[in-house]
């Protein structure tokens, strides 16, 4: 691979030993995967941040980076922790847990990543162009990124991103170039898709079948950001699809050549199968909605249904800080409070101990959840659209 | 042998292999280096100081800090020999700086052999 005169300085130490080894991760996946040279990113977002997921060793790495003054060379945001950062004690999250969490924020922060804390950085702010280089780290976004919006990144895993941040570079191969981007198969749906819970039953069927592929969606109709944000998610959960187009709706779609590839047939039967598939339990002991975490829109959607109305039995809808702050002024947080719910800030379902919170089986909309609960958090799942899982849950 | 260097450095040892894939995440404990995997062809044994030996890794990205916590705790392999390094395992090397090297026929190392790796050179010797 082709390195400047500069990235030759870093990977013999002259810019100490954090970018050195740093900058070997980047050298050395380039060289396994082919890269040609490095190139400049415009923003990273780093996943791996939940001390459930990486547990001691990864707390001790980042104290370890953060310790020897590591900090990001492009804006650089965070992936959900495992638990509200506010209100945690209030929300029941375990103090062992959270103590060892702030730990984890503390290293974060001191490298100068921005503490965003949601797996949806284009709602709050780390909004790339249309073709700019990123690395992403956090499959849902690395979909959303590539899909609907038409930005470059392969799907990093959290050192890798965090290398990017730090080195300010990416090695130059998979999506950040063309010849990568073309479809692999078509997925032709006959389907009709009314809820959110549709695309995501979606997404989840066409992952498991296409894995890392790449799929063509024909006959989708209409799709607002928070159901293409459920697609994709979905798919990169039960597969690893890092890339969709959908015609008509993603900017890639018509500069893709469709001929001579197969096609998949999607309609009501595999789409009913699906909502099947996931169901494996009955009764929720909680309701846990947004994921990929709830935009604004979802946010005062939930808050109209449940106004003046008063639920049987807990339910939260995660966000990012920055959409519940939001959500707060307008009055949503409130209404969704007084029928008994919560607005969860910062973590998500997937990543928080909910099985040491004494919950059992949960009701979810999200595709990328019912496919992730069951092994992260022990969960039973409920999987259905929002106005079924309501159903019988509030009066 | 010769494959291709991962990770840079040089180890002796004795070879510990797995013929099915190993991984880390929730497959080895970082703070005692046992395999605890259920049903894996190493459970129950301590990776550390051997030369690690396997076609490739598996599981979840977090097996690289899990790789990078055995060095820190002193429980890691003295090298690590793979078929074809992935990701993971790539990534948790050169992190925990372990001697690396992938690319070679590994069906030719048995456990119990004495090995010499010269991750530098890429070079993988019994005897």
């Amino acid at each position: 691979m082709y390195l400047t005169k500069e990235q030759e300085r870093m990977l013999a130490g002259e810019q100490g030993e954090v970018l050195e080894r740093m900058f070997r991760l980047l050298a050395r996946l380039g060289d396994i995967y082919g890269a040609d040279r490095m190139i400049p990113v415009g923003s990273v977002q780093v996943a791996g941040v939940s001390y459930k997921s990486i547990g001691d060793p990864g707390l001790e790495f980042l104290e370890d980076m953060a310790g020897k003054g590591a900090k990001v060379r492009v804006p650089t945001t965070l992936n959900p922790p495992g638990m509200d950062l506010v209100d945690w004690k209030e929300l029941g999250f375990p103090e062992d847990f959270a103590e060892k969490q702030l730990q984890i924020m503390d290293a974060f922060k001191k490298m100068s990543i921005m503490m965003t804390a949601t797996c949806t950085p284009y709602l709050v702010g780390n909004l790339p162009r249309f073709g700019e280089h990123i690395a992403w780290s956090e499959s849902s976004a690395v979909s959303f990124a590539n899909s609907v919006i038409g930005a470059r990144t392969n799907r990093e895993g959290g050192p890798s991103a965090l290398a990017a941040a730090l080195c300010g570079v990416t090695p130059n191969y998979g999506l950040h170039l063309d010849e990568n981007r073309k479809p692999s198969v078509v997925v032709k749906v006959s389907a009709e898709l009314k809820d959110n819970s549709d695309f995501g039953a979606l997404g989840y069927h066409v992952g498991k079948l296409v894995k890392k592929g790449i799929p063509y969606f024909r006959g989708i109709e209409h799709a607002d950001v928070d159901q293409l944000k459920a697609l994709g998610a979905a798919m990169a959960a039960s597969g690893a699809v890092a890339l969709y187009h959908a015609e008509s709706l993603t900017p890639e779609a018509n500069l893709m050549n469709t001929e001579g590839l197969e096609t998949i047939d999607v309609g009501e039967r595999e789409l009913r199968e699906t909502y099947k598939a996931l169901n494996t339990g009955k009764d929720p002991d909680i309701v846990i909605l947004g994921c990929p975490h709830a935009s604004l829109k979802e946010i005062a959607t939930l808050a109209c249904k449940l106004e003046g109305k008063r639920l049987r039995g807990p339910l939260w809808i995660c966000t990012s800080r920055v959409t519940k702050e939001a959500a707060t002024r307008m009055g949503f947080t409130e209404i969704i409070e007084k029928a008994g719910g919560k607005v969860v800030a910062d973590t998500c379902t997937v990543v928080s101990p909910i099985e040491r919170m004494g919950y059992k089986t949960t009701g979810v909309n999200s595709g990328k959840a019912a496919n992730y609960l069951p092994g992260f958090c022990k969960q039973q799942v409920v999987f259905k659209s929002l106005d079924d899982l309501l159903e019988g849950r509030s009066a | 042998m010769r494959g291709r260097m991962i990770s840079p450095g040089k180890a002796r040892g004795e070879a510990m292999v797995s013929r099915e894939p190993v991984g880390f995440y929730g497959g080895i404990d970082p703070k005692t280096g046992v395999v605890i995997e259920k049903g894996h062809e190493l459970e129950g044994k301590s990776v550390r100081d051997k030369i690690l030996v396997f076609p490739q890794g598996k599981g979840s990205t977090v097996g690289s800090y899990v790789i990078y916590g055995l060095k820190k705790n002193g429980m890691a392999p003295a090298a690590i020999i793979n078929k074809e390094t992935e990701t993971i395992v790539a990534t948790g090397v050169i992190l925990a700086g372990i001697p690396c090297v992938d690319g070679i026929d590994i069906d030719k190392i048995k456990t119990g052999d004495k090995l010499v790796v010269d991750a530098d050179e890429a070079t993988v010797e019994i005897g």
